[in-house]
């Protein structure tokens, strides 16, 4: 076993690893994070989004010791301290972007990751923006249309309820 | 995955010495073999990180206008740091897999696999760049030997690939949406000296170069000039997404279409 220290959701956090123990065990089963979900576990769904160091990665495909002294941000650390959702929260619950919830986290993720790059994105650059982020439920309209909301553009032309 | 230790050098000599251990293997974006691990299709005794050596990332300019790409250089860098000095390869990086996979997956993982259906290997056979490694310096032409095969030796690692900057380049990806690769992709590169067209995801022996198009666009480099050429569907990838008649067609028309862009 290792120590790993990192940085989640601005607390400093440590714990023994294994070589190959994976970022989204240590933060699911380490640290009790289970915000972050498990798909596909094959790096395809994108149910296990997190930032490193500020860019969007699958935490079922990056080990946790190449997060050694890393930045991590989760669905966890998205909400206000008071529970208050952040714009890219309310805005899925607003325009119901979400049903069952197992995608919602990596969405969630991803949509934060785009808005601090590309602020204003077209429909279109959202929907390529989230390739790698599949839902099973939703048919991905409101989610498109909440991340859209959220970016403060006007949404009622999009289609789709 | 079977347990391995992990180890996370600093500078490429640490790197080729913790290679140096039996069993050990190289992980760059994990993109690729973390995944293979997980199938416990591999079984190595140490994973030797190569994305914390500095002099491995990043991307300059060469003194004779060639763009030269660190080997643990992620996707998502070439895509933004290359678009002025080659945006042809920037474009192509840009269009790797989604943009999670492109922050952690890296060039020198890329051509160090050589999947037979990735994108960089089309770039870098049809650029004619070189792939510096800690030994020594490989001509593209030399170094894509056949599917997932390269001249690469045990334990050696791509610090950095080196691109020549053609007068007018583009890539045509066919996305083969389930998996995020390519069904065929095209590279065209137009030199001073002659062009040179690079197909991916087509045949069974990996990346090739399709001389017959190079030929006729040395000639006149425009999309008619692919007009009645073919590729013979023998030894073209036949599977589930496409048939071998299918990509050898697909090779014809992505050409066309990366001729047309470029031109
Ligand atoms: C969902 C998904 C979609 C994808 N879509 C595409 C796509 O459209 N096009 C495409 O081209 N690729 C695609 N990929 C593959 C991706 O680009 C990988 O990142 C790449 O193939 C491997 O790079 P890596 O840095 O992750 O390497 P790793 O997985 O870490 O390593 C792969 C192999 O290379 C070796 N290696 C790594 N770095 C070096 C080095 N510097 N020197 C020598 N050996 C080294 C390793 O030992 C291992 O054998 C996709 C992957 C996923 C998961
Ligand atoms: S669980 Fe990581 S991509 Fe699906
Ligand atoms: S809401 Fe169920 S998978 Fe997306």
């Amino acid at each position: 076993m290792t120590k790993v220290t990192m940085t989640v959701n601005g607390k400093p956090m440590t714990g023994e690893v294994e070589g190959r123990t994976l970022l989204v065990s240590f933060l699911r089963e380490t640290l009790g994070l289970t915000g972050t979900h498990v798909g596909c576990d094959t790096s395809q769904c994108g149910a296990c989004v997190v930032h490193v160091d500020g860019a969007a990665v699958k935490a079922c495909t990056m080990l946790a010791l190449e997060a050694e002294g890393a930045e991590v941000a989760t669905i966890e650390g998205q909400a206000e301290a008071d529970g208050t959702l952040n714009a890219i929260q309310a805005a899925f619950q607003e325009h119901h972007g979400l049903q069952c919830g197992f995608c919602t986290p990596g969405m969630v993720m991803s949509a934060a990751a785009l808005l601090k790059d590309n602020p204003k994105p077209t429909e279109q650059e959202v929907r390529h923006y989230l390739e790698g982020n599949l839902c099973r439920c939703t048919g991905y309209h409101n989610i498109v249309k909440a991340i859209m909301a959220a970016s403060g553009q006007d949404v009622s032309a999009i289609a789709a309820e | 995955m079977y347990e391995f230790e992990f180890a996370r050098p600093t500078s490429v000599a640490e790197a080729v010495q913790a290679l140096g251990a039996e069993e050990a293997q190289a992980l760059g974006g994990g993109q690729t073999l973390i995944p293979t691990l997980k199938q416990r299709l591999a079984m190595p005794s140490v994973l030797v990180s190569l994305t914390g050596i500095a002099e491995m990332t990043g991307i300059t300019t060469t003194g004779d206008g060639a763009v030269e790409i660190g080997g643990a250089t992620c996707h998502a860098d070439v895509a933004k740091g290359a678009a002025a000095a080659y945006p042809a390869l920037a474009a192509l990086a840009g269009q790797i897999g989604d943009p999670a996979v492109r922050n952690r997956g890296t060039i020198g993982g890329s051509l160090a696999n050589n999947d037979p259906a990735a994108c960089y290997p089309a770039a870098a056979l049809a650029s004619g760049a070189t792939i510096v490694t800690n030994v020594r310096e490989i001509a593209a032409d030399d170094y894509f030997q056949g599917m997932f095969t390269t001249a690469l030796d045990e334990g050696e690692i791509i610090t950095s690939v080196r691109f020549p900057v053609p007068q007018a380049a583009n890539y045509q990806k066919f996305l083969q949406p389930a998996s995020r690769f390519a069904m065929v992709g095209v590279f065209v590169a137009k030199f001073a000296e002659g062009v040179r067209v690079a197909v991916t995801g087509a045949s069974e022996e990996g990346v090739f170069r399709w001389s017959e198009a190079e030929a006729a666009l040395a000639s006149s480099f425009s999309p008619d000039a692919i007009d009645g050429l073919t590729v013979a569907p023998d030894g073209m990838i036949g599977d589930i997404h496409g048939t071998r008649a299918y990509r050898a067609h697909l090779v014809g028309v992505m050409t066309k279409r990366a001729v047309a862009a470029a031109a």
